[in-house]
């Protein structure tokens, strides 16, 4: 936990640091303070990952794969996709209303999360179908294209930085402009990220999800024989990761930004959602209790994110409440972050079943649309948010023109989201003259 | 004809004057005194002098062979001069370009050794954020700086980042910025907060910090009023007002 303790903490959590009981003149006291609840949450996390993967696993829950795509995964993720984006212009008006603003997690939990689900939802049946070889390879495929996809948002990064050293000079800001140095070493900064050690500003995401996809045959392979052991085994990295601050090293230097050790616990619980623990947990979601724990909790986490934006408030967080929860660390998907997503998840299950009709609504079609193609529609989110930034910059825009190209942006990507769809259905309906068997992507989108 | 030309001169030079300080004009908000420098006071009152040393790196400078007399440090010891006559100021720049946080820490105690300063003004973070230093290494060694400034009986300024449109996209300063407010309020020292003023001269017009040039007007303008903005924030958390 020493080496990062800051680096994913969100713009203004760590302000709130001062709500902890330091004593003020030791640094002693501080570093033991820094260390004792990384190895407290740790302890959390193990015995809530334990108590959640010892249920007992009786048949085999492959069945469940059968049925038809759950649109609400393309819903909530086509959303993420549009928080993603508005979070990565800084100097969004928009900003405001994203999810971070109001409590612990964001929009990458609930990326991350429906990423699993939907992972294990495609491939497990094609592993299923065609065994360990053919789905293991389809999934080796996906994380390829998506290297492709990130090295694609390397290069127009790599324009845009070109473009501001050559066009870009002013004293005051020579101290800054070292930032552009290492256009004087392009070989070793292009190697570096064809290796996804460098990764720009916003950039994160993707190397995560490269390497949770790499590492997800033999986990899928698990969780189909005995989906509690594949969901142990996550935890256990978890915890060893947090424990021995296991991470994967950056360049020029530092850690991962996402701890893939860390997060993979997000992406094969929505694994083991989608082969049968989601069924596993209706009893659960049904309960009252579990209700009114989940809305009691996001109502203390959207009282402690009010506290960062108006330090007034700061008062009424105790000492001893803030020395327990504070850093809430975003590299290592603080279990607090991780609490947060969960309770969303079982009030938003709980509201929005799998039949309800508005999920066939026109108006909620296009963020459907952005969710069935989340790879394309997440790199065109990168690329945008740079774009709009550009802009923004050089009209110096206001908050009009940061909301008119918020609302462009996601006109843009559903445009676009329809596109792609328009291109698969001809492209499937030729293929599908051709062989019969359609192939698992047209199920209503990508893993 | 020559009292009308005085006049409009007067009222011209007026113009002029009011026209720097609506330039340099900086909301209290962003001028905090939660943290009393005690030490300064007690110079200012008892003795009438002022030791300032300014520890920074390359965002303290001006580039040019006179670039040092239009840079923050020397503007901010004009402006003490002007709002605490009768006391003796001076201001020693200890200014070194691409120096880490922890580089600058290193050399805290020889600085306040030899230059023996009532007030240490330090600036800080950006090379780090530059160079991919850890916001925890960072914070480590600013509370290692920190430490040594106040165990030494001398006040602390914390400067923070410049806000800086064109690299904000290459460059996140603001994990480093949350570290310096919390290691100011923790520990006793003062936030200059930089960063939140420039992005404030920036939205109101007064400066356009996205504007390409290699003329060095604008950035000497800047750190003219950076150095006035903490000639006010210095005598308001002295109590030193007149």
């Amino acid at each position: 936990m020493g080496g990062h303790l800051f680096r994913g903490l969100s713009f203004t959590s760590l302000l709130r640091v001062q709500a902890m009981a330091v004593d003020p003149e030791s640094y002693a006291t501080l570093r033991r303070w820094l260390t004792k609840p990384a190895n407290s949450k740790a302890a959390r996390a193990e015995a809530a990952a334990l108590a959640a993967a010892s249920t007992p696993t009786p048949a085999p829950p492959v069945q469940k794969l059968a049925g038809g795509r759950d649109l609400r995964l393309d819903l909530f993720r086509g959303i993420a996709l549009w928080l993603i984006f508005l979070d990565h212009i800084p100097e969004n008006i928009v900003n405001l209303f994203t999810l971070r603003n109001y409590g612990f997690s964001d929009a990458t939990e609930i990326f991350i999360f429906i990423s699993g689900y939907t992972a294990a939802f495609v491939y497990g049946r094609a592993m299923r179908e065609r065994g360990f070889i053919v789905s293991g390879a389809r999934i080796l495929r996906r994380a390829w294209q998506i290297y492709v996809a990130h090295i694609f948002l390397f290069t127009i990064f790599m324009a845009e930085i070109a473009y501001v050293a050559a066009t870009f000079s002013n004293p005051l800001f020579a101290e800054e402009m070292n930032i552009l140095g290492f256009l004087k070493q392009p070989d070793v900064t292009i190697f570096e990220a064809l290796l996804l050690k460098f990764k720009p500003v916003n950039m994160d995401v993707l190397p995560l999800y490269i390497v949770l996809l790499l590492l997800f045959p033999p986990v899928l392979r698990v969780l189909l024989w005995q989906p509690a052991y594949a969901l142990a085994g996550a935890a256990l990295v978890y915890v060893l990761a947090l424990h021995f601050d296991i991470n994967l090293p950056a360049y020029p230097n530092g850690v991962w930004l996402f701890n893939p050790f860390a997060w993979q616990i997000l992406f094969v619980f929505g694994a083991w959602c989608a082969v049968g623990g989601a069924q596993r947990l209706t009893g659960l979601l049904r309960s009252r209790i579990v209700f009114a724990l989940a809305i009691a909790y996001l109502l203390f986490a959207f009282g402690i994110t009010l506290t960062w934006r108006f330090e007034s408030l700061q008062a009424f967080v105790p000492n001893w409440l803030g020395e327990f929860i504070y850093p809430i660390d975003k590299t290592n998907l603080d279990v607090l972050r991780f609490a947060h997503f969960l309770a969303l998840a079982a009030i938003t299950v709980r509201f929005v079943s799998h039949d309800w009709p508005g999920l066939k609504s026109p108006l909620l079609r296009p963020a459907i649309r952005c969710g069935q193609h989340s790879l394309e529609i997440f790199c065109l989110g990168v690329f945008l948010a740079f774009a709009g930034q550009f802009i923004i910059g050089e009209w110096s825009g206001g908050p009009l023109v940061q909301t008119a190209i918020s609302v462009a942006g996601i006109l843009i990507m559903i445009a676009t989201a329809s596109l792609i769809s328009w291109y698969k259905n001809i492209e499937g309906r030729s293929h599908q003259q051709r062989t019969t068997a359609p192939p698992a992507n047209l199920a209503g989108g990508e893993a | 004809m020559k009292f009308f030309t005085t006049l409009f001169a007067v009222i011209a030079l007026m113009n002029g004057f009011a026209f720097a300080a609506q330039e340099c004009d900086v909301p209290a908000s962003l001028l905090s005194s939660e943290n009393e420098i005690l030490r300064v006071a007690a110079e200012v009152k008892n003795k009438h002098r002022l030791d300032i040393a300014v520890v920074g790196t390359g965002s303290s400078a001006l580039p040019g062979p006179d670039g040092q007399n239009f840079a923050y440090p020397a503007r901010l010891q004009e402006a003490l001069r002007q709002v605490l006559p009768g006391t003796e100021i001076k201001v020693v720049s200890q200014i070194q370009a691409r120096q880490t946080t922890a580089d600058m820490a290193a050399g805290m105690k020889k600085i306040l050794a030899d230059d023996k300063p009532a007030l240490v003004i330090w600036q800080a973070g950006t090379f780090d954020a530059v160079s991919g230093i850890e916001p925890d290494e960072f914070s480590t060694s600013l509370i290692a700086g920190v430490d040594a400034i106040i165990a030494a009986g001398a006040d602390v300024v914390l400067v923070n980042m410049q806000y800086s449109p064109r690299t904000e996209a290459l460059l996140n300063v603001s994990s480093y910025a949350d570290v310096m407010r919390w290691v100011a309020q923790e520990h006793g020292a003062l936030l200059f907060d930089r960063l939140a003023i420039m992005r404030y001269w920036n939205d109101q017009g007064i400066f356009d910090l996205y504007a390409a040039t290699k003329k060095s007007d604008m950035a000497r303008r800047v750190h003219d009023c950076i150095g006035r903005a903490l000639a006010s924030q210095i005598v308001e958390a002295a109590h030193l007002k007149p």
